[in-house]
C-alpha cells in the first residue's frame, strides 16, 4: 500500500522551526544555516549521505546540539532555554544488547520519569501493555531485548516513545537494518500514528520508501539541500547535490524512484575492470 | 560453627562485612553496567589521598575521606561529558591516581602517622567498633533509600544515559547523587575491606548475578545477597583460616563466581547437547524472563 499523500488535517500550528541555524558539537558546524518548519500533523522523511548532519538535526530538535547562532524552537520555545519532551527513537546501534532489560522493562522507560515509587502503577502496566498490543509485541515483553528480530527491537525501542504518549516523534533510522516486508510494517504503523496525530519525523537511507509513503521529504547535507513532496524533490539534480554521486530518477505509474547510475566497468560489459590490469 | 560468636569483636566484624558486601553488590550493579568497573579501585585510591588530607587538616575522616571521594567522582563524570573523547576509564586514571598521590605525598611528608593508614589500605575489619557500625548501617540505609527512589530514572540512565534527558530525566542529577553514595558506599567499605580490595567487592558480586540472570529487578536482588553472603561466610572462613579478612571475603567471593561460570556453562552446554533439563542462562531465541 502507497500513502504518499499527508492524511486531511487542517493544523496550521509550527511544532518545531529552525531559523538559520548553524549547530554542531563544539568543533566545526555539523549543519550550516538551517532554516525549515514543521506543522503539528506532520509526516516529514530526512535524506541524505552517511555524516550529511540527519542525526545532528534531530538532535538539535531535542535540544542536544550546541546552536552556534540562529534558533531552534520546539512548540514556540527555544530549545536552549527549555528541553523539550518528545519520543525519540535512536539508532539501534547505540544500544547496549547486553544490558539486563526485557522488552516490558525497556516500553516502562517511557515513563519513568513519572512519580517516584520503585515500581510501575498497574494502570501503567496495562497502558504499556496496550502499546506493546498495538505495534504487535505484546506477546513479547518478557523477553530480553537481545532475543529479538531486528524488527521486534525496532518495535520495542518505537514502544517506549509511544509510551511517553508524544506529540512529537523523532526516530533515527528506524528502517535501518530490516528486511523490506518490516520496513514497510513499520512506516504503516508510523503513518497510522501520523494520522492520530503525532508528528513524526524520521532519518532514513531508504530513499525509494520515503517516496513511497512519506507525503514530505527533506534533503540534508550540511545545511538543508531541499523539502518538499518527493515527486517534486527527488529530481536528478537535487540528489546529485545532495548525495554528491548522479541518480537516476524514474517516475513509473504514480511511483518515484531513485536507481543508481550504472557503471560498466565489469568484464561481462566488455571492458576490463581497471584494477584488474593492475593485479 | 558458633565459637566465634562469642567474641564481640567478631561479631561485629560479621555484621560490618556483611553489610558492606551487600552494599557493594548493589551499587555495584550500576557501576558494572555503565561499565566503570574500574572506578571502584579508583575511587578507592583517591579517598585515600582524601583520609590522609582530612587527617591533616584535622577533619573527620568520614567526612572528609567522603567528600573527596563525591569530588573526585564528580571530576571524573564532569571530564567525561566535557570532552567525550576522553573515555571514562582514562578520567578515572587520571583524576584517581593524582589524588592518590597527593596522599603518598602527604604521607612522605608526616611520616609520624603512616602506621594509622595501614587499616585504610589493607582493611581490619576486626578493629571495626560500634561507630563504624552505624556509620555503614547510615550508609546502607542511604543507598537503599537512594536506589528504590530513583530505581526507574537509575534504570533509564544507566541503559541508555543518551536518551533518558529526552524523556524528562536530569542524569546530570543522577550522576550527582549516584557519586554521592559511590563515594560513601566506598569510604564506609575501607574499613572493613581495605583500598585495595574494594573493587573487587562491588565488581564480583554483580557479574556473579549476571552469570544468573537477565533481569534487572532480579539482578539488583541477586548481586545484594550475592555480596552480603560473601561477606559473612568470607569473615566466617577467615576466622577458621586465620587469615586477613578482606582477603578471605574476596577470594570467597571470586570462588562463588567461579561456581556461577561453571554453572552457566554448563547451562549453555547442555543446552546446545540438546538437553533442556538444565536451565541456560545465555539468551536462545524466544527465551522469555519472568
Amino acid at each position: 500500500m502507497l500513502h504518499p499523500q499527508p492524511h486531511e488535517t487542517t493544523e496550521t500550528r509550527t511544532i518545531v522551526e529552525f531559523r538559520s541555524a548553524t549547530c554542531g558539537y563544539g568543533g566545526p558546524a555539523a549543519l550550516r544555516d538551517v532554516s525549515l518548519s514543521v506543522t503539528r500533523g506532520d509526516f516529514v522523511g530526512m535524506v541524505g549521505p552517511s555524516g550529511a548532519g540527519k542525526t545532528t538535526l534531530l538532535r538539535a530538535v531535542l535540544g542536544a546540539v550546541d546552536v552556534y547562532s540562529g534558533e531552534v524552537r520546539v512548540n514556540g520555545e527555544s530549545v536552549a532555554q527549555k528541553r523539550p519532551r518528545a519520543g525519540y527513537v535512536p539508532q539501534l546501534e547505540t544500544i547496549d544488547w547486553n544490558f539486563p532489560v526485557t522488552v516490558e522493562q525497556v516500553v516502562l522507560m517511557g515513563r519513568a520519569a513519572d512519580g517516584w515509587m520503585p515500581w510501575n502503577k498497574k494502570q501503567a502496566l496495562l497502558e504499556a501493555y496496550s502499546v506493546m498490543e498495538r505495534i504487535g509485541i505484546a506477546d513479547l515483553g518478557k523477553r530480553h531485548i537481545r532475543a529479538l528480530s531486528g524488527g521486534q527491537q525496532q518495535r520495542a525501542f518505537l514502544g517506549r516513545a509511544l509510551f511517553s504518549s508524544p506529540s512529537l516523534l523523532l526516530l533515527d533510522e528506524p528502517t535501518a537494518g530490516v528486511d523490506i516486508k518490516t520496513r514497510d510494517d513499520i512506516l504503516h504503523l508510523l503513518d497510522d500514528l501520523n494520522h492520530e496525530g503525532v508528528t513524526v519525523i524520521m532519518t532514513t537511507h531508504e530513499i525509494n520508501a520515503v517516496a513511497a509513503h512519506l507525503p514530505w521529504v527533506i534533503c540534508v547535507n550540511q545545511g538543508v539541500v531541499a523539502e518538499g513532496p518527493p515527486a517534486e524533490v527527488y529530481t536528478s539534480e537535487i540528489l546529485e547535490r545532495t548525495y554528491g554521486a548522479p541518480m537516476t530518477v524514474i517516475h513509473h505509474e504514480g511511483m518515484t524512484l531513485v536507481a543508481e547510475t550504472p557503471h560498466f566497468v565489469g568484464r561481462h560489459h566488455g571492458h576490463e575492470h581497471p584494477l584488474r590490469k593492475v593485479v | 560453627m558458633f565459637e566465634p560468636l562469642q567474641y564481640e569483636f567478631f561479631v561485629r566484624g560479621l555484621i560490618a562485612a556483611t553489610l558492606v558486601g551487600g552494599l557493594c553488590g548493589l551499587i555495584g550493579v550500576y557501576i558494572v553496567l555503565r561499565r566503570m568497573s574500574y572506578i571502584g579501585h579508583g575511587l578507592s585510591h583517591a579517598i585515600f589521598g582524601g583520609a590522609v588530607v582530612s587527617y591533616v587538616i584535622g577533619l573527620n575522616f568520614f567526612v572528609g575521606a567522603s567528600l573527596w571521594g563525591f569530588v573526585s567522582a564528580l571530576l571524573i563524570n564532569q571530564v567525561t561529558r566535557q570532552r567525550r573523547f576522553i573515555a571514562p576509564d582514562a578520567a578515572i586514571g587520571i583524576v584517581t591516581t593524582a589524588s592518590f598521590a597527593l596522599g603518598i605525598l602527604l604521607i612522605s611528608r608526616y611520616r609520624t602517622f603512616t602506621r594509622s593508614f595501614d587499616a585504610a589500605l589493607f582493611g581490619n575489619i576486626l578493629g571495626v567498633d560500634q561507630s563504624d557500625i552505624y556509620a555503614i548501617l547510615a550508609m546502607t540505609v542511604a543507598a537503599v533509600l537512594f536506589v528504590l527512589i530513583a530505581y526507574r530514572r537509575l534504570l533509564f540512565t544507566t541503559f541508555d544515559p543518551e536518551v533518558a534527558p529526552f524523556y524528562g530525566i536530569s542524569t546530570e542529577w543522577m550522576d550527582v547523587w549516584f557519586s554521592l553514595i559511590l563515594a560513601g558506599t566506598i569510604v564506609v567499605s575501607m574499613q572493613v575491606l581495605g583500598v585495595t580490595l574494594i573493587a573487587a567487592a562491588i565488581v564480583i558480586a554483580p557479574i556473579t548475578a549476571r552469570l544468573l540472570t537477565h533481569n534487572f529487578n532480579q539482578l539488583i536482588i541477586l548481586s545484594t545477597v550475592t555480596g552480603a553472603g560473601c561477606g559473612f561466610a568470607g569473615l566466617y572462613a577467615s576466622y577458621y583460616i586465620d587469615v586477613s579478612s578482606g582477603a578471605s571475603i574476596v577470594l570467597f567471593s571470586a570462588g562463588v563466581f567461579v561456581a556461577a561460570l561453571i554453572y552457566s556453562a554448563a547451562g549453555d552446554w547442555l543446552r546446545r547437547s540438546g538437553n533442556t533439563v538444565a536451565p541456560s542462562r545465555s539468551v536462545p531465541d524466544g527465551a522469555t524472563f519472568e
